[in-house]
């Protein structure tokens, strides 16, 4: 059942594959059984076989076999935490980059600040000390209303608790950040250009059959597909996972991942993972330690 | 989009916020209802007072009046000009009213009004309220032969039932007048048989319909005009006439089958005895016989319980008010009207101009100005419970000010969500600020239909209220109206409604900014 979803998932996004110019080939956590096994009967295969294509994320111009370009730098970043007289520490200095088209992963313990860091790259929060820049430009200190519209367009963000609307169907969560970011009219002369990328997105993520359903409806695991579906309509740059298997079972972690993983190497999506489960984190292109608010250790891993 | 798409899910989930402005509702509808029962009530009140009264009145100070008046009158011509529609001049005085009641005098205090029946037409409504048809259409002195209305035909149903009203007129005036002179020749003969069985008495010749009986010492005033009234014969003769107010001659009560009825002390067809204070200095007192010839019934008490007309010549006759050497006559008061939409203020500050109270002894007044206690205390009860209503809905507010930040709290993580997708503060502020718009246009939109409905059936609701209750909610042996008046003021509505949902606004305003500023990172931990 498992290998028959991820294969069908494969051929979604096999069809939804739109930049021929981008033959990067998947070096690790190949998802093994993805083009293995074709079960070429399922429902929704045959109705996006003439469905609209769609960018999921744009693809930076890459030169092959160069270095993969930086899209995202910290330099310096310290924030610590007020509560009466008592200042507590959470990040004493964090440098790392993010090099685009590869997943990231940020392990520590609990503590360690790595949820903070992502919230800090998200632009939910500002830090102390330090800078941020992405494509090389600061945007730490950018004025509000430019952080909104950053989140909105260029970051996706998913979370351990997958953050739905409660009061939206999954359908319509999917479309919030395109309704947050485009005018009443805008969205309405688009509304059907979006509905479409909303289904298709959803048909991406196998939860073409839950449209209608409000996210109490749905099991964990399909709420956080929903959650990436949502991550993805605005055909962000940078995925920000915050412990996106953290509150899932093994197996559904597992596909979770595997679907995070099949968007990154089909679509070039550069993703960054906060974990703390480290078999989790190997698993990624790259791994950035954080002990007590410091990188330890920032490698390029070999492939779990 | 997702504003709207969010706060009207919220609208539909949240039944609570909905529970809260209930009373919005209730505040409105109530408003709307006691506005237009209000208004209602004041327009009738301000109908009758002005139906009595003229816009404008010039009165002189004292009681012997103005003797130049016809100069007065070319003046207040040449200074209204245009907006003159008519004036009439009358003669107004305290006096006192008595007639017998099964050979008893009953004494009423009462305003006596001498009026021209030819020009007081054209400055009030008076006519209007009187029972006779005839009358009606046009005032006459002259007692009619019957054909009285036998209930009270303004409220259109029959509500105050008046039998005794049937052959009122010249019908009774002669029935009574044989009755009477049975009642003395009979009497007159006992009394020859039992002293002096051959001496002859002509005494029913000379006495009016209010004669005294044998058991009543005779009347001075009786015995001072046997003169004159020597020859009046009841039957086929009448005094000057006089319209009395009608609380002055009945009085209201429930007949044993519950019917409201109006019991007649005295009819038209009846002689009453008026005395007053003559002209001249000092004033002397006067006394005249009057046949009773119409009611007249304004259901304002104050002047159906005081009011009595009398012919304005008469009146001047028996006052001495007429200058024997030119004839001419003097009035107490010159009554203006003004045509419709003439300023009456500023029409009375341009007399008042002319005629200063220094130099005049003339009062000159409008109608609001003449009745202004009555006329302020109402407006001053309508004021307070305005504000008194309006409270309810600032007490409406703060429920939803209160369930307004419970709905804040109760959605800090998804005003999180939101913001982690990139919503800005005003975005999510308008969320809660149109769900708090709705709410109020809710409220007060259905407490709006509420309220008109409620005007709209309120008589229905007072009788079915009645029948709950067993009771009569508008006693009509205590309140002259049958059907409660109502007025709906479009404005009034509107600023209602209007300043309702401001309220609702204002209430979600607080919670709405709280939410604008809450911390993304905050609202997304928030458990």
């Amino acid at each position: 059942m498992k290998e028959g979803f991820e294969a069908e998932q494969h051929e979604r996004l096999l069809h939804l594959q739109l930049s021929p110019q981008n033959p990067q080939p998947s070096t690790k956590m190949q998802t093994s059984n993805a083009v293995t096994h074709h079960t070429a009967n399922q429902p929704h295969h045959q109705s996006k076989q003439n469905g609209p294509h769609f960018r999921i994320a744009p693809k930076p111009a890459q030169a092959v076999g160069s270095a993969p370009p930086i899209i995202m730098s910290t330099s310096g970043l310290k924030k610590s935490y007020r509560k009466a007289q008592v200042t507590i520490p959470v990040l004493r200095g964090v440098d790392f980059s993010i090099p685009a088209g590869q997943i990231t992963a940020i392990a520590g313990q609990s503590g360690s600040g790595k949820t903070t860091l992502l919230h800090l790259l998200a632009t939910l929060d500002s830090p102390d000390q330090g800078e941020i820049h992405l494509h090389g430009k600061r945007i730490d200190n950018l004025p509000t209303q430019a952080r909104d519209r950053l989140r909105n367009e260029t970051l996706g963000m998913i979370f351990q608790f997958y953050h739905l609307l409660p009061e939206l169907t999954t359908l319509e969560n999917v479309l919030t950040p395109v309704m947050i970011g485009q005018s009443v009219l805008k969205y309405w002369k688009n509304r059907h250009v979006n509905l479409e990328r909303a289904k298709t997105l959803l048909d991406l993520v196998g939860l073409s059959h839950r449209l209608e359903h409000k996210p109490r409806e749905l099991s964990g695991g399909e709420m956080q597909r929903a959650a990436i579906a949502r991550s993805l309509i605005c055909s962000p740059q940078l995925l920000l996972a915050d412990e996106p298997t953290g509150n899932l079972d093994r197996q559904t972690g597992r596909e979770i991942l595997d679907t995070l993983r099949t968007l990154n190497e089909q679509e070039n999506l550069t993703i960054v993972m906060v974990t703390h489960d480290l078999e989790i984190a190997r698993q990624a292109d790259r791994l950035v330690q954080l002990v007590e608010g410091r990188v330890e250790e920032a490698r390029t891993t070999t492939g779990g | 989009m997702y504003k709207l798409i969010l706060s009207w899910r919220y609208l539909r989930t949240r039944y609570i916020a909905l529970a809260s402005i209930i009373s919005v509702t209730l505040g409105v509808a109530t408003m709307i209802v006691v506005n237009s029962v209000m208004a209602g009530f004041s327009h009738e009140m301000h109908q009758r007072l002005h139906g009595i009264l003229s816009d404008l009145v010039v009165e002189s100070m004292g009681l012997d009046g103005i003797y130049d008046h016809e100069i007065l009158q070319a003046e207040i011509h040449k200074i209204l000009g245009d907006e003159l529609k008519g004036l009439t001049t009358v003669v107004h005085i305290p006096a006192m009213l008595s007639y017998k009641v099964r050979g008893e005098y009953v004494p009423h205090q009462i305003s006596l009004i001498g009026i021209d029946a030819k020009t007081h037409a054209e400055v009030s409504d008076f006519s209007r309220f009187l029972l006779h048809p005839e009358n009606r259409q046009k005032l006459s002195f002259a007692l009619h032969e019957n054909g009285y209305d036998t209930h009270d035909v303004e409220s259109g149903r029959e509500v105050a039932r008046r039998p005794q009203l049937k052959d009122a007129g010249w019908v009774y005036r002669r029935h009574r007048a044989v009755h009477e002179r049975h009642q003395k020749q009979s009497q007159q003969t006992r009394q020859s048989e039992s002293k002096n069985p051959t001496s002859f008495d002509n005494a029913a010749q000379h006495e009016g319909s209010a004669d005294t009986t044998a058991s009543i010492p005779e009347n001075p005033y009786l015995a001072a005009s046997t003169t004159e009234e020597r020859f009046f014969d009841p039957l086929k003769e009448q005094h000057a006439g006089v319209i009395l107010g009608i609380s002055i001659a009945s009085v209201r009560h429930r007949s044993t089958q519950g019917q409201v009825e109006d019991y007649f002390l005295c009819l038209p067809g009846d002689d009453v005895n008026i005395s007053f204070p003559t002209a001249g200095t000092p004033p002397d007192f006067g006394t005249g016989q009057f046949t009773v010839v119409d009611f007249y019934e304004s259901k304002m008490n104050e002047y159906d319980s005081t009011f009595a007309f009398v012919p304005l010549h008469q009146l001047q006759k028996l006052r001495g008010m007429i200058d024997p050497a030119t004839g001419s006559a003097a009035v107490t008061s010159i009554q203006i009207k003004l045509h419709e939409g003439a300023n009456l203020q500023a029409a009375c500050e341009r007399l008042r101009e002319r005629f200063p109270a220094r130099e005049f002894p003339y009062r000159i007044r409008t109608w609001q100005e003449m009745q202004g206690p009555l006329l302020s205390a109402v407006r001053m009860e309508t004021v307070i419970l305005n504000i008194l209503l309006f409270m309810i809905i600032a007490v409406a507010g703060f429920g939803i000010l209160a369930t307004f930040f419970m709905i804040v709290v109760e959605k800090t993580r998804d005003i999180g969500i939101l913001k982690s997708l990139g919503a800005p503060g005003r975005g999510v502020m308008s969320i809660f600020l149109s769900y708090g718009l709705s709410l109020g246009a809710v409220g007060s939109g259905v407490g709006m239909i509420l309220g008109l409905l409620f005007v709209h059936f309120i008589n229905q609701i007072a009788t079915g209220l009645e029948w709950l209750s067993g009771r009569e909610m508008f006693d009509p042996t205590v309140y002259y109206f049958q059907e409660i008046p109502t007025i709906i003021n479009p404005w009034t509505v509107s600023w209602i409604v209007i300043g309702a949902v401001v309220i609702a606004m204002m209430a979600s305003v607080m919670p709405a900014l709280r939410a604008a500023k809450l911390h993304p990172v905050e609202a997304l931990r928030y458990e």
